[in-house]
């Protein structure tokens, strides 16, 4: 029996090394490049506090006199602090190991609440129709009457800041489009025969979303997941730029950002230059990926 | 054309109304201003007056009572860190984050639809892949860097523009514009540009997207057979049909546009109603936030409204309904 | 003797694509006269239309003329440079599609559509376009041209929409009309309307028209020559005479045989067993073997070319049908 696993397992994995979707990432350089930036990541989330020497948020390790060291290969830079120090003597590049776990963590769960939220909320609406789709997507419209970037700063300045709290201000921003999208799918899927095929049959309503509809409609929430990833990467940042965002305990890429911002006027750039730079690498390496994924799974452009 | 008219009133003050109860409901939550409002040595009786006063002892009832009523003759309340009227405080800066925005509108359009349409009719050159990648990385800027970096190497190491504020302005019409001026020019350059970055690539990836869709469509194959230029083929026939979804994420990337000018206004010190909101949520000046958000609520809903009425104009089988 | 309108010769378009190469018409020949009416018949994805775009020029990537010659009045069309096909294209020959529905630009009136290809190819005032519009207009037999104009696609019906589009298409009075299943997505009612309305109009102006369509009964009434395909190639071609009275390859004749006529006591209709091969993996040999009732050991080993029947007609088979 496990022998029979593995060798399905292999034998699948082998198909879908030759199957179109892969052969198509292989040849596009762009997929490549983002698949890499993304492996590349991943390997320092996983990786990169154990590679750095210093945790930057042990202030027991910091040391004031090394405060505003530049990078190394600039004058008075210190071979230590690769990337240079901030003002309290932490070494910018451990910041951004560990600034970069807790935006990534923020971004793929904020991602996941908001997936799975809306996409129910969405099969709901477009399946039974009636009130409560009027009521959801009434709910939906009057959200949408708002910048999403603004209703997330208005519900922290509420709220105060913790990752906690931004989880939630990003689900109740991110939702709608998970909700628009699956319910639009859903009413058109609703009208096929398979699934009246499928009520004819007798079969009960939640196992005609769960086991019908919603692989039919899993294609364009693949596509604005990945998507959303990076959006809320950046809205993230933004918060903590403003610092209603992740509390001082736990920065993320944003708040070194704001740090950095302080002292950029006095020509001390590397504490703001770097993290963001490496936001937009992050970000941009999703979103490769999504464009990729995107192109892949639309089926209007074939 | 009246009756759909009536209709979309009604639905944009229901808009609206629904947006005040929550604003207001968000905003009672946060905490008690009545601190705010008395001196620091304040007695318990002079605190509780002032609870009165200000008619937080009633019920929550009651006070969005008021606070509609209020609304409704345009009284937003005095803010507390400024002791004017939070609605005027507002309608001072509005020209100066309406140029910006404007301006950086303007400056994604005309970039992004030209190069949005070589991208679309020639998705396979390498000039196209390029444009690509340059838009996909313009979305995956964090906007307030941007700005930083531009004040970095344009203001503090090379000493080309100013880094902060706005230019001298012009009355223009009745209203203060900047940008006319050459100073006013020199400051309104970064801020327009660091906010344009999302809404061109936006702006351009939409476009390219539409014009891809509707070259496979038959009748552009049917212009082709008449003998059509690819020039007339493309902006003719087809960059008109793309439009429409360009229409509708224009109009909701404007929102997101009026959200980031509150931070680029924040970056540049631009003396627009975005940097009053971020201020005021600092100091927890309620009326002012109070006012910011209905007011942006009040454009968007008419923003929206405004884009409707443009579909009707492109798309000749859309009917008002 | 005069030469021919249009000389196809060897024509071979291919389209490379991510699962193979889809020889979509693979060495084609067939000559269109002046005034004539051809009729191309066979099922779908026999190439038939790719015949057609290939003709105009309108082949796009993954798909490439690999080979042959198109002679229109004396020139090579694959030769010729994108600008002068332009010239051509609406001018000396049209094109007509098969879907009314999505063939005319929803954003513009009819007037600015049937304008374009004016504009496009001759020297008129406005004042002069507009008559044209409503003479041709009134041509397909439109009435109140002159308030139609101005409408929009939508509002019109789907025979209406393919009568606007072959007003378009004769407009500037071509020398050769593609018509690409111009009656298949029409009610049956419509059809015939469409058909004679397009019989007429050819006629009347001299006008070849290649008739490209799956429908046997309809070339049957219309057409001057008959060509049958099959997986890109000819397999029969003649006068109509000659293909309907005395057709010879055994998918001919089964084509034939499957169309109900009225008036003749009701046989069982002939079906063609099997299905059409996929053209990416067609058999050794005569591509029709595996559905033929006659055929043979040679039919599976060797591709049979055309050979002439009588004069004006030639059919694809080693072992072609006596009736």
């Amino acid at each position: 029996m496990k022998t029979n696993f593995v060798q399905t397992l292999i034998k699948k994995t082998g198909a879908f090394w030759a199957s179109e979707f892969a052969h198509n990432f292989r040849g596009n350089l762009s997929a490549i490049s983002g698949g890499v930036i993304i492996l590349f990541f991943i390997v320092i989330v996983a990786f990169g506090p154990s590679l750095v020497r210093q945790n930057p948020y042990d202030i027991a390790s910091l040391e004031l006199m090394d405060a505003y060291k530049p990078p190394v290969w600039l004058p008075g830079g210190d071979a230590r602090y690769l990337l240079g120090t901030d003002g309290q003597g932490r070494d910018v590049l451990a910041s951004i190991v560990y600034g970069t776990r807790i935006s990534l963590f923020i971004g793929l769960a904020a991602m996941i609440c908001s997936s799975l939220i809306g996409a129910t909320l969405g099969l709901i609406a477009g399946y039974f129709g009636g009130r409560l789709d009027g009521m959801i997507m009434r709910i939906a419209d009057v959200q949408l009457s708002f910048p999403s970037i603004l209703i997330a700063l208005f519900l922290m300045s509420a709220f105060g800041t913790g990752i906690d709290k931004i989880l939630i201000s990003l689900t109740c921003v991110g939702w709608v489009i998970y909700a628009r999208t699956v319910r639009g799918s859903t009413l058109s899927e609703k009208q096929k025969e398979y699934v009246q095929a499928a009520r004819a049959a007798g079969l009960p309503n939640r196992l005609i979303i769960v086991r019908h509809i919603l692989p039919n409609v899993m294609t364009p929430v693949i596509v604005v997941a990945t998507i959303q990833i990076g959006t809320f990467i950046l809205i993230e940042a933004s918060l903590s730029f403003l610092g209603v965002g992740v509390p001082i305990t736990k920065p993320s890429l944003g708040l070194l950002i704001k740090n950095g911002f302080d002292v950029l006027l006095s020509g001390l750039w590397w504490t703001s230059v770097f993290p963001g730079a490496v936001i937009m690498l992050l970000v941009f390496g999703i979103n490769l990926l999504g464009d990729f994924l995107r192109d892949e799974l639309n089926p209007r452009l074939k | 054309m009246i009756s759909y008219l009536i209709k979309r009133v009604f639905q944009m003050v229901g808009v609206l109304w629904v947006v005040s109860i929550i604003v207001f409901t968000m905003m009672s939550f946060t905490g008690d201003p009545t601190y705010m409002m008395v001196p620091l040595d304040a007695t318990e009786d002079e605190i509780a007056n002032a609870r009165m006063l200000l008619g937080l002892d009633k019920s929550y009832i009651v006070q969005y009572g008021i606070f509609l009523s209020n609304i409704l003759r345009g009284d937003f309340g005095r803010s507390f860190v400024f002791r004017q009227p939070a609605f005027g405080l507002i309608m001072e800066r509005m020209p100066a984050t309406v140029e910006m925005v404007l301006a950086a509108m303007a400056l994604s359009l005309v970039l992004a639809i030209p190069l949005g349409v070589f991208a679309g009719a020639y998705p396979q050159k390498k000039t196209s892949r390029g444009i690509m990648a340059g838009s996909l990385l313009g979305i995956s800027l964090p906007n307030f860097w941007v700005g930083m970096m531009l004040i970095f190497i344009l203001a503090v190491q090379f000493n080309l523009l100013p880094s902060s504020g706005r230019g001298d302005t012009v009355p223009v019409m009745g209203i203060n514009l900047s940008i006319v001026t050459m100073d006013g020019f020199r400051h309104i350059i970064m801020p327009a540009v660091t906010l344009s970055f999302a809404t061109l690539a936006m702006l351009l990836r939409i476009t390219r997207a539409g014009m891809m869709e509707v070259m496979k469509q038959d009748f552009i194959k049917f212009a082709r057979a008449k003998g059509a230029t690819f020039k007339s083929v493309l902006f003719k026939h087809a960059l008109k049909n793309a439009l429409i979804p360009v229409v509708t994420i224009f109009g909701l990337q404007l929102g997101d546009l009026i959200g980031f000018a509150t931070i680029t206004e924040f970056i540049f010190a631009w003396p627009g109603m975005g940097k009053l909101l971020v201020d005021s949520i600092y100091m927890a000046d309620r009326p002012v936030i109070v006012v910011y958000l209905m007011f942006v609520a009040f454009l968007f809903v008419v923003i929206n409204f405004a884009v409707d009425i443009i579909y009707t104009l492109i798309d000749p089988r859309i009917k008002l309904r | 003797m005069s030469e021919a309108l249009l000389d196809v010769h060897g024509l071979k378009t291919h389209f490379h694509t991510f699962a193979g190469v889809i020889k979509a018409v693979d060495g084609v020949d067939f000559s269109v006269d002046k005034g004539e009416i051809l009729g191309v018949v066979g099922e779908s994805g026999c190439g038939k239309s790719v015949v057609g775009f290939s003709i105009m020029g309108l082949i796009d990537p993954p798909g490439r003329i690999e080979n042959g010659t198109i002679r229109f009045n004396g020139r090579n069309l694959p030769d010729l440079d994108e600008r002068h096909m332009r010239q051509i294209r609406g001018k000396e020959i049209a094109m007509v599609f098969q879907d009314p529905m999505t063939s005319l630009n929803p954003l513009y009136t009819i007037q600015d559509q049937m304008e374009e290809v004016m504009k496009l190819h001759e020297d008129m005032t406005a004042e002069l376009r507009k008559n044209r519009c409503i003479e041709l207009l009134e041509e397909v037999g439109i009435s109140r041209s002159e308030t139609r104009l101005k409408n929009y696609p939508h509002q019109f019906s789907g025979g209406m929409r393919q009568r606007v589009i072959i007003a378009i298409a004769l407009a500037s009075r071509p020398k050769l009309l593609i018509a690409d299943e111009p009656t298949t997505a029409l009610d049956v009612t419509i059809q015939s309307q469409i058909l004679n309305l397009m019989k007429r109009l050819v006629k009347e102006h001299r006008t070849a028209l290649m008739l490209i369509t799956h429908d046997l009964a309809v070339v049957s009434e219309m057409t001057d020559k008959i060509m049958v395909m099959y997986c890109g190639r000819i397999v029969e071609k003649g006068t109509r005479d000659a293909i309907i009275k005395r057709c010879r390859h055994p998918y001919t004749f089964g084509l034939l045989g499957s169309i109900p006529k009225l008036g003749s006591r009701q046989r069982r209709l002939l079906q063609i067993r099997g299905m059409v091969p996929n053209i990416m993996d067609l058999p050794t040999g005569c591509a029709f073997a595996p559905r033929c009732d006659y055929a043979r050991d040679q039919c599976r080993r060797r591709r049979p070319e055309l050979i002439e029947i009588e004069k004006g007609h030639a059919a694809a088979c080693f072992f072609p049908v006596e009736r």
